[in-house]
C-alpha cells in the first residue's frame, strides 16, 4: 500500500516535526478495503478534539480553576493526539498538564493557547496533505 | 504463521471511552483477522457479556438488564482501556475474574501511562497483558495464544489438545460465553507451541520498549502462571 510519507518526499519534510511514527502506523493500516482510513481517523480526531477543547474552555472559565478537572480533560485530549501521532500538539498538552500540577492559572492559559495554535496548524497541514494524496 | 482455512475467527470485545482509540483498536484487531465488538464503557462491556443483570451494585442508575446474551455471543478476549470514567479497566477486569461464567476470558489492559504499580496490579488481578498506548499491530500478535489457551480450558481439553475436533459441549466449569459455534483447527496444537516460542522471543524483545520504566524487583505472588512476560515489579 502506498505510503506518502517517504523520507525523501516533500510532504514528509513538511510534516516532519508535527507528526511521529504513529501516523506512519496509521498509513500502514490503510489498504484497498479501507482506502480512507487515515483521513477518517483524522476527521474523527478533529471532531472529538473540538468537543474536548470546548470542555477545557468551559473549565478554564471557572473561578477558581479546577486544575484536577482540567488535567483530566487534557489527559483525554492528549490521548487522542497520541493516537494520530500529533507530536507537537501532544508536547503542548504536556506543558499544560505541568501547569495544572503547579496550579498556575496563567501558565495554563498560555499553554492552552499554544495547544490550540498547534492543533490548528496541524489541521492545515493535514488538510493539504490529504488533498495532495487524493490527487495521486 | 499459516492459518488453516477453516480456523475459527476469534471474537474480541474492545472497551474504550475514547472514540479515536476505539477506531484504532478496531482497525488493528480487524487487520489481525479478529471479529470485533467495541463498547465505550465497562458497564456496557459487562452488559454485552451478559453479566450486568446478575449483580448490579455498580451503578444505581443502570437498569437491570438480564439477557441470555452470554449464551449466544462468545467473546474470546476482552481488551480494555485502563482509564475510563465510572468503571475503570481494572474494575472491569475484577468483575470478569470474579464471575464464575466469565473468569476464563483473557483480559488485556491498555493504558497511555506507564505506571509500574498499575501494571503489576492489573497483572496480579489476572490480566494477561498490559499494552502501552498507542497499541501497535505487533502487540496484537500476543493475543492469539491467550485466546487459544482459554478456548482449550473451556472445552475441558487437556493441555496437549488431543481431540481438537470434539464437538463443543457446555460443561459445569466451562464458560458459556467463550464458546463459539466454530470448530477448532486441527493445527491448533503445533500452532500453540509455535506461538509460545514466538511469545517468548517477542516478550524478550518487547521488554525493552514496553517495560523500560519498570525496574527489577521481587516477583509478586501471582495466582495465574504467566509465560508471556517475565515482568517483575517495584513494590510501591
Amino acid at each position: 500500500m502506498p505510503t506518502y510519507l517517504t523520507s525523501d518526499s516533500e510532504l514528509w519534510f513538511n510534516l516532519q516535526g508535527y507528526l511521529d511514527e504513529q501516523f506512519i502506523q496509521l498509513e500502514e493500516l490503510q489498504d484497498d478495503a479501507n482506502p480512507n482510513f487515515v483521513e477518517e481517523v483524522v476527521r474523527v480526531f478533529y471532531n472529538d478534539s473540538a468537543r474536548l477543547i470546548r470542555n477545557i474552555e468551559m473549565a478554564m472559565g471557572k473561578n477558581p480553576m479546577d486544575f484536577g478537572k482540567l488535567d483530566d480533560v487534557m489527559h483525554q485530549f492528549k490521548g487522542s493526539c497520541s493516537g494520530i501521532g500529533a507530536k507537537k500538539v501532544k508536547r503542548e498538552c504536556t506543558r499544560f498538564q505541568d501547569y495544572c500540577k503547579e496550579e498556575d492559572p496563567e501558565g495554563c492559559m498560555g499553554a492552552f493557547q499554544a495547544v490550540k495554535q498547534e492543533h490548528a496548524t496541524l489541521k492545515g497541514k493535514l488538510d493539504a496533505y490529504f488533498q495532495l494524496t487524493r490527487q495521486c | 504463521m499459516v492459518m488453516a482455512a477453516a480456523e475459527s475467527q476469534f471474537h474480541v470485545l474492545a472497551v474504550d471511552d475514547s472514540i479515536i482509540d476505539r477506531k484504532l483498536i478496531e482497525r488493528l484487531l480487524k487487520t489481525s483477522s479478529y471479529r470485533v465488538t467495541t463498547v465505550d464503557s465497562g458497564s456496557k462491556a459487562l452488559e454485552f457479556l451478559g453479566l450486568l443483570g446478575e449483580e448490579d451494585h455498580g451503578n444505581p442508575n443502570q437498569p437491570c438488564i438480564c439477557t441470555n446474551h452470554s449464551q449466544e455471543v462468545a467473546v474470546n478476549l476482552v481488551i480494555t482501556d485502563y482509564c475510563m470514567p465510572g468503571m475503570t479497566g481494572y474494575d472491569l477486569l475484577k468483575r470478569i475474574k470474579e464471575s464464575s461464567s466469565l473468569r476464563n476470558i483473557p483480559v488485556v489492559i491498555m493504558s497511555s501511562e506507564n505506571v509500574p504499580s498499575r501494571i503489576s496490579r492489573c497483572l496480579q488481578e489476572g490480566a494477561e497483558e498490559f499494552f502501552l498506548k498507542p497499541v501497535r499491530l505487533s502487540d496484537l500478535n500476543k493475543l492469539k495464544t491467550h485466546m487459544m489457551k482459554s478456548k482449550c480450558k473451556n472445552h475441558q481439553m487437556p493441555e496437549n489438545l488431543e481431540d481438537p475436533e470434539r464437538p463443543e459441549e457446555s460443561t459445569a466449569t466451562s464458560s458459556p460465553s467463550a464458546e463459539t459455534s466454530e470448530f477448532q483447527s486441527p493445527q491448533s496444537q503445533p500452532q500453540l507451541k509455535q506461538q509460545q516460542q514466538q511469545q517468548q522471543s517477542q516478550a524478550n524483545n518487547s521488554n525493552n520498549n514496553k517495560r523500560k520504566a519498570v525496574e527489577e524487583g521481587p516477583s509478586p505472588d501471582r495466582a495465574r502462571p504467566r509465560y508471556s512476560n517475565d515482568l517483575t515489579v517495584v513494590s510501591n
